[in-house]
């Protein structure tokens, strides 16, 4: 039962095969029997998850009016505020904040009918590639748990893929929804900035940072989407535009969909399985009756840089509220006010965190603003320009999403630079605000799952949707064993 | 050697808006500490700020009443630093991108008009507050103010006196009234200033080197520490010493300031655009719908009560510095009343009661009608000028018809001549003496007489008739 | 790139972080090499280009001056460390 979809369990439910109950008990059994292996939960909630589902099940059975996802379990990436629900982004720093409101997607779904099954482990703060950066636990890979699941949303990843939930939400800063898909062979989207609310996403770098779906199929992905989508007043960045229904417009048809595959992404760096399954995932494209050629971003190189003088600046601003004075950790010992921020900080966060704290605020500290800040916001502009014209001739961009299939837990920990540079085919999607979905494309010899990012235009959704839609039925997808 | 002292100033103005800057919380002053805050407000995590556009509105405002230019397109910026009254750790402002620039107020000082350059205003939140236990070894941080909308109005250094700077701030502060988008209550921190001072020789250009002084919590305070400080200044100056660029903080009580962060341990507050907030876009639709609900303004007024009424140019500068003042003004010469006596009124006793009951300008607790009654039954006699003064402080602590009060105090006038006349009659028989002194030129006589009268009658015969009646009964006695 | 031991304590300072020597020599490498890497924005001319803070040109979202209800305070209170009297408290702030 817990290997279903969630569109399946919609259905079925609908259907009156199972209860919601039925499905979430199934769910808990699983998480029992696996967790201890792959270790994505911060926080499950039995008795509340339960409860919920019995309350979808007396409503189906009065025949009350239900959400789009009535009884399907789900879990949230521990970044999503849920009210008096743990909430800690994996960091010491919270390792108690129960906040007295929910996130607007936890909303929404809570709207849909979900049952919230748990809290998902990531990257403290959601700064990393491998969720080792967890103050509570190391999530592995189902596929081999002694590789890394990948990050920042590597609990969302692992989950779904371990069928620990049905589906999970993720947040994606830099990739660190797509990267984690990838890695764990499940499908995932970061929309378009703006299309889903930040409202309660506890923030790394608001100007990139995106909520998305981590789910087991394409359809799944679009009918999350469907429910988490939307303008929301709470949030000053949200898009108010009218979005169409993005499960209904699956079509799997890609007849003459011009399809652009930037060199910059597939030369030195990206190891031969990444090349070869990315190049026939184009052919089974070209199959399809869709075109591509080769073609140029020559600026993506400069997009990993940029993304972390932007991104770690604006966290050193977003994670200076963490002092605590008002909520979370507080150092025992501290000698007067300043010595309890330092001592609370200090203690608090783990060493990625206040790395990047560190380089963000050195490059808005005076006198380097110009050099590091405001020029990484120019550039930014440039790529986004670059991917304006791709956009002008091509309908969506295919590009691999991970350098190499999963790696080693503990194998790139010491050389934070070497770490950053497993974000180096996503980071641009969030430079340019674009949306991206990652489907699994093939297997390395080891079995390892490799993804396929294929990028659209902003708003784009729709294309980049459906034509992984298509993609998805030429794959044949194999299962972790655990 | 003499110096020129050079004046700039910060003010800060809480806008009365119903909501704060960027969450529905009330606008309220006081109330219990954190009982109007929520989570956005408070900085807890995941939580966005949405710009109220009203906070927009009145900065535009604001700026047109000063003659600014309205940026087309403005931003926010986050200001950061650590302190327990400011929960997000930042503080969102204005740095590059203020919503008005350039513009200029216009003060009277000494009967000459001066221009004082407006640099800029720029919106932002104000922070909560402290309150520091005294016995123990803690302070409580209170976010009610967290978040109440302010604009800071930043001056180009071009007031030369504390004496200037006071004016400017008193005009500052009528603008602000007139414009009705701040409260300006001075005792609940809406209106606030920091003072930039520095002295430089007679007829140099340069400006000298400047300190600031902050903690300013009154127009007086803030003369005070102006004079303070140009007399330090000089002093160091005059002793052969440099002045430090340095912040200091003004001590109302022991009336001096003290050193409070010198120019090296400066912050570095790392100012850089609010991700989190959109670009502000003003359309010239915007400023003109705006510009369409600015009242007639201080200076206006001032220029219509000289030509139109006569008055002096002080007094109208005095009626019109409170907006309530001239907005009573007003309504009570509407009702017919000589302007020359209302102002005469305002300006005199009413200013007085007020100062003695410490309300601010314009703060009656009566109605322009009542003000209107009064004045009308002095001219007609039903009471003295000092009887009326007495109904008037009558009138400051029951808010009653005076015609009533002069009941209930039995302060109304005699002006029946007959019933007069009968009283003078008496008088005359019993004062033999002082008529025949009269009659022999002795006019001291007739003020005796006159007192014998209005003793007669308790103080209530209208002494312009007593007069009248008196001279002619003596004339044919 | 040079940062010197002495530049990741301002930093930290402003940060209010606090290392140890042997945490700031480590951070010193660290962050010589990530600045370092930025440094290779410099190969772009970027002169007159117009930075960008958000990625979907937007402008304008405004808020109605309508009030809506505060949070109950013991909601908003009880995550704090610390609090006392209706409020968060902190060692006595000394200006």
């Amino acid at each position: 039962m817990h290997t279903l979809t969630a569109h399946e369990i919609r259905d079925k439910i609908k259907n009156k095969e199972f209860s919601s109950q039925e499905i979430t008990k199934a769910y808990l059994d699983r998480i029992d029997k696996v967790e201890s292996k792959v270790e994505s939960y911060v926080t499950v909630l039995p008795e509340e998850a339960m409860k919920s589902a019995a309350i979808v099940d007396h409503k189906i059975a009065a025949g009350e009016k239900i959400g789009a996802l009535a009884g399907v379990p789900m879990a949230l990436k521990d970044n999503l505020c849920t009210k008096d629900i743990l909430t800690t982004c994996s960091s010491k720093m919270l390792y108690n904040f129960r906040p007295p409101y929910d996130s607007t997607v936890a909303q929404k779904l809570k709207d849909a009918d979900t049952v919230l099954l748990g809290k998902v482990n990531m990257d403290e703060f959601a700064m990393g590639s491998s969720t080792e950066n967890s103050y509570f636990k190391k999530t592995k890979n189902p596929y081999d748990i002694t590789k890394v699941p990948g990050g920042s949303s590597g609990g969302s990843a692992a989950c779904v893929s371990a069928d620990e939930a049905a589906f999970t939400l993720g947040s994606d800063t830099g990739g660190s929804i797509r990267q984690p898909a990838s890695l764990c062979g499940c499908v995932g989207m970061k929309p378009t900035y703006g299309t889903v609310s930040r409202f309660g996403l506890v923030a790394f770098a608001s100007s990139l940072d995106q909520i998305g779906p981590l789910a087991k199929d394409v359809q799944d992905c679009a009918l999350i989407f469907d429910q988490i989508v939307g303008y929301d007043p709470m949030d000053s960045t949200s898009v108010n535009r009218e979005y169409p229904s993005f499960e209904k417009a699956l079509t799997g048809d890609v007849k003459g969909l011009k399809i652009g595959v930037p060199a910059e992404y597939m030369g030195e760096g990206i190891s031969e399985p990444v090349q070869k399954a990315v190049m026939a995932a184009l052919s089974s494209f070209h199959a399809l009756g869709a075109d591509y050629e080769e073609m140029h971003l020559p600026l993506n190189e400069y997009a990993l840089p940029a993304y972390y003088m932007i991104s770690s600046a604006e966290a050193s601003s977003n994670l200076a509220r963490f002092d605590g004075v008002k909520y979370g950790f507080r150092a025992e010992k501290f000698d007067d006010l300043i010595d309890l921020y330092a001592q609370t900080r200090s203690e608090g966060f783990g060493a990625e965190v206040k790395r990047r704290i560190m380089i963000g605020t050195y490059a808005l500290s005076s006198g380097y603003y110009d050099a590091y800040y405001k020029k990484a916001q120019q550039v930014r502009t440039m790529i986004m320009q670059d991917f304006d014209k791709a956009f002008s001739k091509y309908d969506v961009l295919v590009t691999p999403t991970t350098p190499t299939t999963a790696f080693g837990i503990g194998e790139k920990t010491d050389d934070p630079l070497q770490m950053y540079m497993a974000d180096i085919c996503t980071v641009s999607v969030n430079i340019g605000g674009l949306p991206a979905i990652v489907i699994p494309c093939g297997y390395d010899a080891n079995g390892l799952p490799i993804g396929l990012q294929i990028i659209g235009k902003p708003f784009g959704e729709e294309a980049i949707l459906n034509a992984a839609y298509a993609l998805e039925k030429t794959i044949s997808k194999v299962k972790p064993v655990l | 050697m003499k110096y020129e002292t050079v004046i700039g100033l910060e003010v800060h103005a809480e806008l009365k808006t119903n909501t704060k800057i960027y969450c529905g919380c009330k606008n309220e002053f006081g109330g219990e500490p954190n009982t109007h805050t929520c989570p956005i407000c408070s900085g807890m995590p995941g939580t966005l700020p949405v710009l109220n556009k009203r906070v927009v509105d009145y900065a535009i405002k604001a700026g047109l009443a000063m003659n600014c230019s309205i940026t087309k397109y403005g931003k926010q910026d986050r200001k950061n630093y650590f302190y327990p009254d400011l929960p997000k750790a930042y503080q969102i402002s204005q740095f590059d991108l203020p919503l008005c620039q350039h513009g200029y107020i216009d003060i009277l000082v000494d009967g000459v008009t001066r221009r004082i350059g407006i640099t800029r205003i720029h919106i932002e939140e104000d922070a909560g507050k402290l309150v520091h236990d005294d016995y123990g070894n803690t302070s409580m941080a209170d976010y009610n103010r967290c978040g109440v909308p302010l604009i800071e109005i930043v001056t180009e250094p071009d007031l030369r006196s504390p004496e200037e700077a006071r004016v400017f701030l008193e005009t500052l502060k009528s603008i602000l009234e007139y414009t009705e988008v701040s409260d300006c209550k001075m005792q609940e921190g809406s209106l606030r200033c920091d003072v930039n001072l520095s002295l430089r020789p007679e007829g140099q250009k340069e400006y000298g080197t400047r300190c600031e002084m902050k903690n300013i919590n009154s127009f007086r305070a803030a003369v005070r520490s102006m004079e303070y400080e140009q007399k330090r200044q000089a002093e160091v100056l005059n002793d052969g010493g440099v002045i430090d660029q340095e912040t200091r903080r003004w001590d109302d009580v022991k009336g001096i300031s003290t050193v409070m962060r010198t120019k090296e341990d400066a912050q570095d507050y790392r100012y850089f655009p609010e991700p989190d907030l959109l670009p502000i876009i003003i359309s010239d639709e915007w400023i003109e719908e705006i510009r369409q609900t600015i009242p007639e303004l201080p200076d206006q007024r001032r220029s219509r009560y000289v030509d139109s009424y006569g008055l002096p140019e002080y007094d109208a500068f005095i009626l019109t510095s409170s907006k309530k003042t001239a907005d009573f003004f007003d309504e009570t010469v509407n009702l017919g009343a000589a302007p020359k006596t209302v102002s005469n009124w305002l300006m005199g006793d009413i200013a007085k009661l007020l100062n003695d009951r410490e309300l601010e300008a314009g703060d009656i607790p009566f109605s322009p009608a009542h003000l209107k009654a009064l004045i009308a039954l002095i001219e007609k006699g039903a009471i003295s000028n000092s009887a009326a003064k007495k109904v008037l402080a009558e009138m400051f602590t029951k808010p009653e018809e005076p015609e009533k009060i002069i009941e209930r105090l039995g302060l109304s006038q005699v002006s029946d001549e007959g019933v007069i006349l009968q009283m003078i009659q008496d008088v005359l028989l019993q004062n033999a003496q002082s008529v025949a002194d009269y009659k022999a030129g002795k006019d001291k006589a007739m003020g005796y007489l006159v007192g014998q009268v209005m003793r007669v009658s308790r103080g209530k015969a209208n002494p312009q008739i007593i007069n009248k009646l008196l001279k002619e009964a003596l004339d044919k006695a | 790139m040079k940062i010197s031991k002495e530049e990741v304590f301002h930093v930290a300072k402003l940060a209010r972080l606090k290392f140890s020597d042997s945490e700031a020599e480590a951070l010193s490498a660290d962050m010589e090499s990530i600045i370092g890497f930025a440094n290779k924005l410099n190969e772009l001319d970027t002169e007159g280009v117009v930075p960008t803070a958000h990625a979907i040109p937007m402008s304008n979202a405004f808020r109605e001056d309508v009030i809506k209800p505060s949070f109950d305070r013991d909601a908003m209170l009880q995550n704090a460390p610390s609090a006392e009297d209706g409020g968060y408290t902190v060692p006595k702030v000394v200006e």
